[in-house]
C-alpha cells in the first residue's frame, strides 16, 4: 500500500489549487446533548477560519469533529482534492490543550518522533526539526527535556510540531494560550506562511490571531 | 514502511528506561515476592524445589501486571493519543509496538532475573532453564492480555487494581501451561513439548487478538 503511494508521489504533485474542506450539516452531540446543529462551512486552500464564541459553545467539539476524534451524528466532513486515498484526519494537524510530548524526552526527541509518526510521505514543505525550533525560536532548548520547559515554551514546542510534518489541514485549538507577544507574531507569521503553501487552518480562539483576511465563524451560545 | 513503527519503539523504549525504571521496579517487586515465599511456606528445600516454578509464575504475573497501569494512561493525559488516531499507522500497530516496547522494558528483565531468583528456590539446572523458557514464551502474552486491561481502564484514575481484577482470569490459560511446562522440565509424568506447545499458540493468539481489542477499547474511549 504504502510503496505505492511512495512511488506515486512524484508523478502527483499535490494538487493544491483544488483542495477545499467541506463541512455539510455538521451535528454532534455529546453526552446526548446536542452541541453542534447542523453545522456548514467551507474553506478553500489558502483560507483560515478563526472559530469563535463564548464557553461551551461547542468550538472544542467542533474540532475533535473534524479530526475525527468524535463521532458525528450527523452530516458531512470532507477534505476535496488532496491526495485520493488518505482520509481527513490522516491529512490534518490536531493541537489542542495537552502537547502531545513526553516530559522524560528531550524537544528534539519529542519532534523527531512526531515528525517520523505524523509524515506520512516526504513533503518538501515538511521541516527538519532544527528549522522548525528556529521558527518558533527554541533552537537554545532543542536537548533540555521537555518537563523542564516552561508553559510558554512547551506551547511554542507543540507548535512546532505542526512544522516538522506537512499536513495541509491544521485544527488549533487556543493555540495562543501561554505565548508572549514575540511568540504570537512568530506564531501568526508561521500561520501565514502556511496558508501561502496550501494549507487551510481553523482555529478556535478567543484572541486575535493577527491573520488579516481570516473568515470567522461565530457559534451561538451554550444556552 | 517500518519508520514510524521503529521511532514509536524508540519513543516508548527511552520512556521506559527514563522514567525512574518501571523495569526495574518491576524486577524489584518480582524479587521480594519470591523472597518473601520461604518465609510463609517454610525453608524446606524439597518443598520449595517443587513448587518453585509456579512460585515464579505468580511473582512474574504479578510483576507484569504491576508495571501496565501508564501504558495508554499517560499517552492519554499528554495527548499522544489523539495524535495517534491522526496518524497514517492504524492503532492496531501502534498498539502492538507500545507493548512490545513495554515487554522489552519491563518482561524481558524478569526472564533474565529469574533464573537468579529460581536459584534461591532450590531448583535445578533444568527445572531453571524451563521456567526461563516458558517465561520468555509467556510473558508476553501476560502484557498483551493485559494491554486490553490497560486500554479499558485508560479513564480510570488509579486503574492499577482494576487492571489486575479484570485480566487476572484471562490469564489463567497462560498460568496453567506456563506452570505445567516449567514442571514437566525438571521431570514428571507429562512431557514438556506439550504444554509449552500451548503455551506457544497461546501466546501467537494474544499477538494476533489482543491489538485489536486494547485498539478497539481506546477508539471507543476516546470518544
Amino acid at each position: 500500500m504504502r510503496m505505492s503511494r511512495d512511488v506515486a508521489q512524484p508523478a502527483q504533485p499535490p494538487v493544491d489549487g483544488a483542495m477545499r474542506l467541506c463541512v455539510d450539516d455538521l451535528s454532534v452531540s455529546r453526552g446526548g446533548r446536542i452541541v453542534l446543529d447542523r453545522l456548514s462551512f467551507s474553506l478553500s486552500v489558502g483560507q483560515a477560519l478563526v472559530v469563535t464564541g463564548p464557553n461551551g459553545a461547542g468550538k472544542s467539539t467542533l474540532l475533535r469533529a473534524l479530526a475525527g476524534l468524535l463521532p458525528r451524528a450527523g452530516g458531512s466532513v470532507a477534505l476535496a482534492g488532496g491526495p485520493p486515498e488518505a482520509e481527513l484526519p490522516q491529512q490534518a494537524h490536531y493541537l489542542a490543550h495537552s502537547d502531545g510530548m513526553k516530559s522524560a524526552l528531550t524537544v528534539e526527541e519529542n519532534l523527531d518522533f512526531w515528525s517520523r509518526y505524523l509524515a506520512q510521505a516526504p513533503d518538501r514543505r515538511s521541516r527538519t526539526v532544527e528549522a522548525a525550533l528556529g521558527v518558533v525560536g527554541l533552537g537554545h532548548v532543542a536537548s533540555a527535556p521537555f518537563g523542564v520547559l516552561s508553559a510558554g515554551q512547551k506551547r511554542r514546542a507543540a507548535l512546532a510540531r505542526l512544522l516538522v510534518a506537512f499536513r495541509p489541514l491544521w485544527l488549533l485549538d487556543e493555540p495562543l494560550t501561554a505565548l508572549d507577544r514575540a511568540s504570537r507574531e512568530k506564531f501568526a507569521a508561521a500561520m501565514r506562511d502556511h496558508c501561502a503553501n496550501g494549507g487551510l487552518i481553523v482555529a478556535a480562539t478567543h484572541e486575535p490571531l493577527g491573520l488579516n483576511e481570516a473568515k470567522e465563524l461565530a457559534l451561538g451560545s451554550a444556552g | 514502511m517500518s519508520s514510524p513503527l521503529a521511532a514509536l519503539f524508540l519513543r516508548e523504549w527511552r520512556v521506559a528506561r527514563r522514567i525512574g525504571g518501571s523495569g526495574a521496579m518491576g524486577v524489584v517487586f518480582f524479587l521480594t515476592l519470591v523472597a518473601i515465599v520461604p518465609f510463609a511456606v517454610g525453608p524446606d528445600p524439597n518443598l520449595l524445589a517443587r513448587i518453585g516454578p509456579a512460585i515464579l509464575w505468580i511473582a512474574a504475573l504479578l510483576a507484569t501486571l504491576l508495571c501496565l497501569d501508564r501504558l495508554f494512561q499517560a499517552d492519554a493525559e499528554d495527548g499522544s493519543l489523539d495524535l495517534f488516531h491522526l496518524a497514517e499507522t492504524p492503532l492496531e500497530l501502534a498498539v502492538l509496538v507500545k507493548c512490545a516496547a513495554h515487554w522489552a522494558a519491563t518482561g524481558l528483565p524478569l526472564v533474565l532475573a529469574a533464573p537468579f531468583l529460581g536459584l534461591m528456590l532450590q531448583q535445578e539446572m533444568m527445572a531453571l532453564l524451563g521456567v526461563v523458557a516458558t517465561l520468555l514464551v509467556g510473558t508476553p502474552a501476560l502484557t498483551l492480555i493485559g494491554a486490553i486491561g490497560a486500554a479499558a481502564t485508560v479513564t480510570v484514575r488509579r486503574g492499577g487494581l482494576l487492571i489486575a481484577l479484570l485480566v487476572l482470569p484471562l490469564t489463567i490459560p497462560v498460568l496453567i501451561f506456563g506452570v505445567s511446562a516449567a514442571q514437566a522440565a525438571s521431570g514428571g509424568t507429562v512431557p514438556f513439548y506439550a504444554p509449552f506447545a500451548i503455551l506457544c499458540a497461546i501466546t501467537l493468539a494474544a499477538l494476533a487478538l489482543c491489538p485489536f481489542a486494547a485498539a478497539a477499547a481506546l477508539r471507543y474511549l476516546g470518544e
